[in-house]
């Protein structure tokens, strides 16, 4: 079968403003969560969340900002720094866009855009209404505009599965490139909707915590404190490629995408399934050929919700077996949402490019089920030749990817 | 208002809009063949004008601003 490559990485996290900042980071244990200064967090059950390191206004102008949504602004710093790792910015004009895909995801769309706007409808009237607001606030607005900044015309796509977003995104780059439709895939995922109402519809769910005194300890997956995740913003970006494409032009290569695993429970809107994220890890690996045995290490979707961690570690024991190394890079970042499969994705690439686990941080008190080994409270450096990546979403959906050493 | 008052506020609006030069707005400047204005942005100038100057500036007319001299004419017009 076709092999495909990571050539290039791209983020901006509550770490960091790219994937340097946000992956040292990461291996310094650092929490990217703090308090809602904002007025209208005043009233909210919940007033903490990982908001974005370096604001995007830093990299994209003003005018530029004001016809985009939040989401839309990330995916494009995301896609454009991961497009010119991979060398492909510097010879732009040499890359054949008919052959260029993207495949870009968010969990909730333009969901800021959409409360702006409607604050100046009821205040101002219908003429006021930014003539911006649609493509703003549509869910395929950040795969078109990474699509648009790029140039692509084998097809621009853009999955919706909720937290499943960014590696569904991954997962169907690939399928891109195997089927033949394109040699370079972008792909990846964003999410931006810190504001009130997605806060307090997460809220209402009991599924955010409210650890509102220490925002810095509020993300602890697998602790027995934990008591839900915390709103995080943020957007990466991997470059997918046909090894011998990437091989011809003398690309670096991060790692390999081996193999991509996607189910659905069929079970439940909101309550995840187990056995859905058991068949999607084994698909994964069957797609790669290998075993559970091969696997080393696992970045767990984990998000520090008191039912879904432990339910994810016994499927990761059936799937793959009671030799791994976890760790849930959520702890530092907060949940993604959208973004947080291809977030995730990228400390999995770099955890077998570095030989290095980022850590769990907060994990101080373990939940007495968990009877897999965590790199727990600082890095751990390790021979990594394998390791899945793994997201789950509202709605049920499973996706795990399966990274291998170049 | 004069005629200068006038374009010195559209400029403003097509600079915070658009993001155009206020040096590059002169009269004879078209929207969309000389400053780059979109058909979108153009929505935004029209109603940002509205706004600025007080006047109503119906769909029907926008087509017939070509050129910022043609607004500032419309907006002379509308508002006397």
């Amino acid at each position: 079968m076709t092999e495909v490559v990571i050539t290039g990485l791209g983020a901006t996290t509550p770490l960091g403003g790219d994937v340097a900042s946000t992956w040292a980071a990461m291996l310094d244990g650092r929490s990217g969560v703090g308090v809602l200064a904002q007025d209208w967090a005043e009233q909210l059950p919940v007033r903490i969340a990982a908001q974005l390191a370096v604001d995007p206004s830093e990299k994209i102008e003003r005018v530029r900002m004001r016809r985009l949504d939040r989401s839309e602004q990330i995916a494009i710093i995301a896609a454009r720094e991961a497009y010119a790792d991979a060398g492909l910015e510097a010879i732009d004009e040499d890359v054949d866009k008919y052959r260029l895909g993207v495949c870009f995801g968010s969990g909730i769309g333009g969901a800021i855009t959409l409360l702006a706007q409607d604050d100046i409808l009821e205040a101002s009237g219908p003429r006021r209404v930014s003539p911006h607001t649609v493509p703003m606030l549509m869910p395929n607005g950040p795969a078109a505009w990474v699509g648009l900044e790029l140039g692509a015309k084998a097809g621009v796509h853009a999955p919706t599965s909720a937290c499943a977003t960014g590696n569904e995104a991954i997962a169907w780059g690939l399928d891109m490139i195997r089927s033949g439709r394109a040699d370079i895939v972008v792909a990846g995922g964003c999410e931006a909707v810190i504001h009130a109402l997605p806060l307090a519809g997460f809220a209402s769910m009991r599924a955010l915590s409210t650890r509102n005194d220490e925002p810095e300890r509020a993300s602890r997956p697998w602790d027995k404190g934990r008591d839900g995740f915390v709103m995080g913003e943020g957007a990466g970006a991997v470059v997918l490629e046909r090894a011998d494409h990437a091989a011809a032009r003398g690309a670096k290569v991060y790692a390999r995408l081996a193999g991509a695993g996607l189910t659905s429970d069929g079970f439940d809107i909101v309550q995840p399934d187990p056995e859905g994220g058991i068949r999607a890890m084994r698909f994964a690996l069957e797609d790669a050929g290998l075993t559970g045995a091969d696997v080393k290490h696992v970045n767990a979707h984990a998000t520090s919700t008191p039912v879904g961690d432990m339910g994810e570690v016994r499927g990761i024991k059936t799937a793959i077996g009671d030799h791994v190394l976890l760790t849930s890079t959520k702890s530092m970042t907060g949940h993604l949402l959208g973004g947080a499969g291809a977030v995730e994705s990228i400390a999995t690439i770099l955890a077998i490019k570095n030989d290095v686990v980022p850590p769990t941080i907060n994990l101080e008190d373990p939940d007495d089920a968990l009877d897999l080994e965590v790199a727990r409270g600082t890095k751990r450096e390790t021979v990594v030749p394998a390791a899945l990546n793994n997201s789950f979403g509202f709605g049920g959906h499973n996706v795990s990817l399966l990274f291998v050493k170049a | 208002m004069t005629r200068d008052e006038i374009r010195e506020g559209l400029a403003e609006i097509l600079e915070e809009v658009a993001g155009v030069n206020p040096d590059d707005a002169a009269e004879d400047k078209s929207f969309t063949d000389d400053l780059d204005v979109d058909s979108l942005s153009m929505v935004e100038v029209v109603v940002a004008a509205e706004e600025r100057f007080d006047v109503k500036i119906p769909d029907d007319e926008v087509q017939n601003l070509k050129t910022v001299g043609d607004a500032v004419s419309f907006i002379e017009k509308a508002g006397k």
